[in-house]
Formats: structure tokens, sequence, C-alpha cells
């Protein structure tokens, strides 16, 4: 390349660049760096300016027993969600992308319809659902003898937890089946063919000739849905205000940055959590990187 | 012993019928939503549920509306008449949606071509940092956001919620990935052709990404109507609200009167489904598109 083209390649990419770098230094990387900051200092809602204290924060988080449960929590709620939805997704998707095209919409977007249709609005109705006096389950599990006494769903410790990871798997495997759709799609079938006729049997040809071609598909919906899970807030906010055992990170993060009474607004612990949960998602994305590649 | 061929026929036929089933089940709170809002308080109270509501009332709607009235609008001193505030929420949500939907497919579409095309120094670093702050937690930068935008005197405003959706990279990634596929042959002979590098931007490629940007534009606009949490966090007064942030209001201030929620969580999620029905082609492409490599 010539040095004049050179030179017009490069302000012309970074001036097609900068409205977009505005915005993503200004409200992603910045803020991060406020985080960072803030994680080291004992700033709080009302104070002027907040001093540095080192690491007091983090150290205090190994000794916070609501932390080290909201911890428990959490990784209870990604442990079993993430291999549900992709199990689900997986077979959901297997069985419809052969469908014509009608068929294989209409479960599309009937699986994505609780996306779309927003936490708020879901939470809402299945706050109804799950209510002890008034609510569906109750009612079908009396009538069908599976249960004698109306159970008290959200506020009993033994199902809450339960409850809200129900809710948020019906609210996440949307995404994921449009992507093993299209993967499974794009499967090459001259391979899947030849061992037909070799005499392959289903089983055998998803697992040796499919599985490894949707790989990369996999590790991308493990890596999304964790995300997802490590960020269930507004079904906890909604439904049982970190109560009843089934308070998470994220929750805990919202309420001591805002409800907190005898902290309120503690903003620099809140963020030293952010912190961790932002290690923990990054280390947990990476290993599932690498073990996907290993494969 | 059954052949394998009857075999593999018995489990399509059993995959269906429970396909079926969990579609029913998949569509259920949202039928629970959509006939609950018309049902009276009676109906809905009752412990024996009623599948189908015996006439339609609009009790439910009407109680939403008087619940909370705002203006419908203010720009600047000036204001609108004053309306139910769910209308007032349902326009701050559109209006909110809109411009950030605006906002990203301008900027990224710009960014996403630059970074499959353009050849600099820097463009590496740019794009790992882009992909790594995609596997970050969202939620995490909130509480920064909110401090940010309390010094932008933003806070308590629409912006504080549109600007930093602006900025999360995703869309620069999706229109990153759709700009690849332009042929490197046709912007040379623009560049032969003498045309300046915005005039090949937009008569160009522009054409060639429009299906990308249609992806992103529904993507973006779904995703900012259901960003919550964000709402929540920026958003303090009633008047400036968006519709989710008004339905969690009053299931805060009213734990038993669920026609009344139902109402709300109808109006918050018919809009977005409409819009989601209509662009859904657009929709899938740009969640497969946004995957490859990712």
């Amino acid at each position: 390349m010539s040095r004049a083209l050179q030179r017009r390649e490069t302000v012309s990419g970074y001036l097609f660049l900068l409205p977009s770098l505005v915005f993503f230094v200004g409200f992603v990387i910045i803020p991060m760096f406020i985080c960072i900051f803030l994680s080291l200092t004992d700033a709080n809602m009302h104070a002027g300016s907040p001093s540095f204290i080192g690491f007091q924060n983090f150290s205090k988080l190994w000794e916070d027993k609501v932390f080290r449960e909201a911890l428990w929590n959490t990784i209870i709620i990604v442990v079993v969600s993430v291999p549900a939805v992709c199990a689900f997704s997986l077979w959901v998707s297997s069985a419809i992308y052969k469908m014509n095209g009608t068929a294989r919409s209409f479960f599309r977007i009937v699986f994505y319809l609780p996306v779309v249709t927003g936490s708020v609005a879901v939470t809402v109705v299945w706050k109804w659902m799950y209510n002890n006096y008034y609510g569906i389950f109750n009612y079908i599990l009396k009538n069908t003898g599976i249960i004698d006494k109306n159970i008290n769903w959200l506020g009993d410790e033994r199902f809450a937890l339960w409850c809200i990871i129900l809710i948020l798997f019906t609210t996440s495997v949307g995404q994921p089946i449009v992507l093993y759709v299209s993967a499974l799609g794009n499967v090459d079938q001259s391979l899947v063919e030849a061992a037909q006729v070799d005499g392959a049997t289903n089983l055998q040809i998803f697992w040796k000739i499919k599985w490894p071609q949707i790989m990369p598909t996999t590790l991308y919906i493990l890596v999304i849905t964790t995300i997802n899970s490590f960020q269930c807030f507004a079904l906890i906010q909604l439904l049982t205000s970190g109560g009843q055992g089934t308070n998470t990170v994220m929750y805990h993060i919202y309420y001591t940055a805002f409800k907190l009474t005898t902290q309120h607004g503690h903003f620099g612990y809140a963020n030293a959590m952010g912190v961790v949960l932002a290690l923990a998602i990054a280390a947990l994305s990476a290993v599932q990187f690498k073990l996907a590649k290993e494969k | 012993m059954k052949s394998g061929v009857e075999r593999v026929t018995v489990y399509k036929v059993i995959s269906v019928i429970l396909l079926v089933i969990l579609a029913f089940l998949f569509l259920f709170p949202l039928y629970w939503i959509v006939t609950g809002a018309f049902k009276t308080s009676v109906e809905i109270n009752s412990v024996t549920p009623v599948w189908f509501p015996t006439e339609w009332s609009m009790e439910n709607f009407s109680k939403l509306f008087a619940k909370r009235s705002a203006p419908l609008f203010e720009i600047g001193p000036f204001q609108g008449p004053v309306a139910p505030a769910a209308f007032r929420w349902l326009i701050n949500t559109v209006f909110m949606a809109v411009a950030a939907m605006l906002l990203t497919c301008f900027t990224a579409a710009m960014a996403g071509y630059a970074l499959a095309k353009k050849r600099f120094l820097g463009r590496g670093i740019i794009f790992g940092l882009i992909v790594c702050a995609m596997a970050l937690p969202k939620q995490v930068i909130l509480i920064p956001l909110l401090k940010e935008m309390a010094v932008l005197d933003l806070y308590n405003t629409l912006w504080a919620v549109i600007l930093p959706t602006v900025g999360w990279p995703f869309g620069v990634f999706l229109m990153k990935q759709f700009s690849e596929g332009i042929p490197g042959e046709i912007l040379e002979a623009a560049r032969i052709d003498g045309a300046s590098e915005f005039k090949t931007f937009t008569t160009v490629v522009m054409p060639i990404i429009k299906p990308g940007i249609g992806a992103l534009a529904i993507f973006t606009f779904i995703n900012s109507w259901n960003d919550y949490f964000m709402q929540l966090v920026m958003l303090q007064k009633g008047d400036i609200f968006t519709l989710p942030l008004g339905i969690s209001t009053l299931q805060a201030e009213t734990t038993v009167d669920m026609g009344l929620l139902m109402a709300g969580a109808a109006m918050a999620a018919a809009p977005i489904i409409l819009i989601f029905l209509l662009f859904q082609k657009y929709f899938t492409q740009g969640i497969t598109m946004g995957a490859v490599k990712g």
C-alpha cells in the first residue's frame, strides 16, 4: 500500500470509528475504571470525597456471611440453569430444524416470546401463578392429588430459589434455540449422508458428526447463558427481594448500593462485589473457551 | 425386534407431541397476562382459576389509568396535556427505545465497517477491547454509570438510559460481522472513481449491510425496552418512568391487585411483542450473525 493510501485508510478508519468510540469509552470503559477505583474506597451515596482504603472492601467480603450466601445461591443458579438451558435448547432445535419453514418459525417464536415479553411482565404473571391462595400451581397440584395443602411457593425457603430458576429457564432458552437451529442447518450434509450409507445410527451421527460441528455454537451459548444467569436480577427483586434464601450477588450489589439502611449507599463495597463478579465471569468464560478448544 | 425406521417414526411422533405441549406451557404465562387483564376482580381472586373471562371487563385498565397522572410530554418548559401516567410511560419507553436504536445503528454501522474493511494501526487492539467488554456483565458498571450521569447532570433523564445502551459494543461487533461480506473490489472501484470515503459509505456500503442494520435495529429496540435494571437505577421520578419501571412500582404498591398488574403487564408487553412478530425475520438473522466466530 502506498503511504498516501495508508494515511487515508487510517484517517477515515478513525473518523468512522469516532462516534462509536465516544460512547464506548465514555459509557463502558470509563465506568469500568471508576468501578475498580471505587472498589478501593469507602465511597457512599452522600459523603463528599471518598478516601482510599486499599483492599479492605475485598477482605471484608470474605467475612460477609450475606455475600457468601448470595455467592452460593448464584453458583446454584448457574450450575443448574446453564446445563439445563443448553440441553433443552439442543433437544428442541434438533426436533424442529428439519421441519418446514412455518412450523420451525412457529416454535422458534413461541420459545422466544418469554424473552421479548420482558422480565417485569413475566415476573408479575408468575408471581400470580405461584400465589399461595389463588395461584394456578396450587390449584392444579391439589386437584391432581400431588399435594394436599397449598404451598407458599415463594415464601418457603425450600422452594423459592427453584421457582426462580424455573422462570429464569423459560426466559433463557429463546436465543440458544435460534442459534442451534441455524448451526444444525449448517452441518455438512455430505458427511451425514456418507455415514448413513455406512449404516451409522442416528445417535452415532449426532455425536460423531453433528456435535463437533456445532461446538462453537455450544461454546457461545454456554458463555451467554452463564453471563445471563449471573445477572439474574429482576426476578429476585420483584419476587422475593432476596428473601427466603434467594439472595444473589447481583441483587446484593443493588441492595448494598441503594437499599441497605445501616450503611445506605455503600458504593465502594458494592463495587468491590461487582469486581469480584466480573472476575468470576471472565474466569469462567476463559475456562469454557479453553475446554472447547482442547476438544 | 422393531425395525429402525419404525423406531425413528415413533420417536418423531413423541417428540412432536412433547413440543406442542411445551409450546402451550411457554405460551401460557402470556395467555394468562392477556386474559387476566380483562378479568373482573372476582374472577382474578377466585380459588378455582377462570380459564377464560366470562365477560371482557375494562375494570383493570380504568384502574390503571386512574391510578396516577402526568403530563403527556415535557420538552424544556413546555408540558403536554395531563393524561394517565401509563400513557406518559409508554411515550417515554418508545422515545427511549427509538433514540437508543437510531444512535446505535448510526454509530455501529460506521464503526463496524471501519473495523472490517479499513486497515489501520490500533484496529486489532480496539476490536480486542470490544470483544472483552462484551463478555463482562453490563450490570456491574451500573453504579459507576450512575455516578457519571450525576456528574453529567443527566441522572433522572431518559438519556441516562439511552447513552450507555449506545455504548454497549455488541452493535459494533454485529456490524463488523455483516461488513466482512462487502467485496473489496467494489470499494476499490469507488475509490478509483474518486468517491469520498463518506460517499462510498452511504452509497456503496449501506445498501449491502442494510439487513444487518435491520437486525441491529430490532435487537436494540427490544433490549432497551426491556432493560429493567438500568431503568431502575437511572430513573427515580415517576414522570420519567418507563413502562417496565411503572409496572414494577405498581406491584410494590399493590401486592394483591393482580388484575391491575396484568393490565399493566399487557400494556408493557403488547407493543414490544407486536414489533417482534413484525420484524422477527431480521431478529433471527441478527442473533445468528452475532454469534458467528463469537
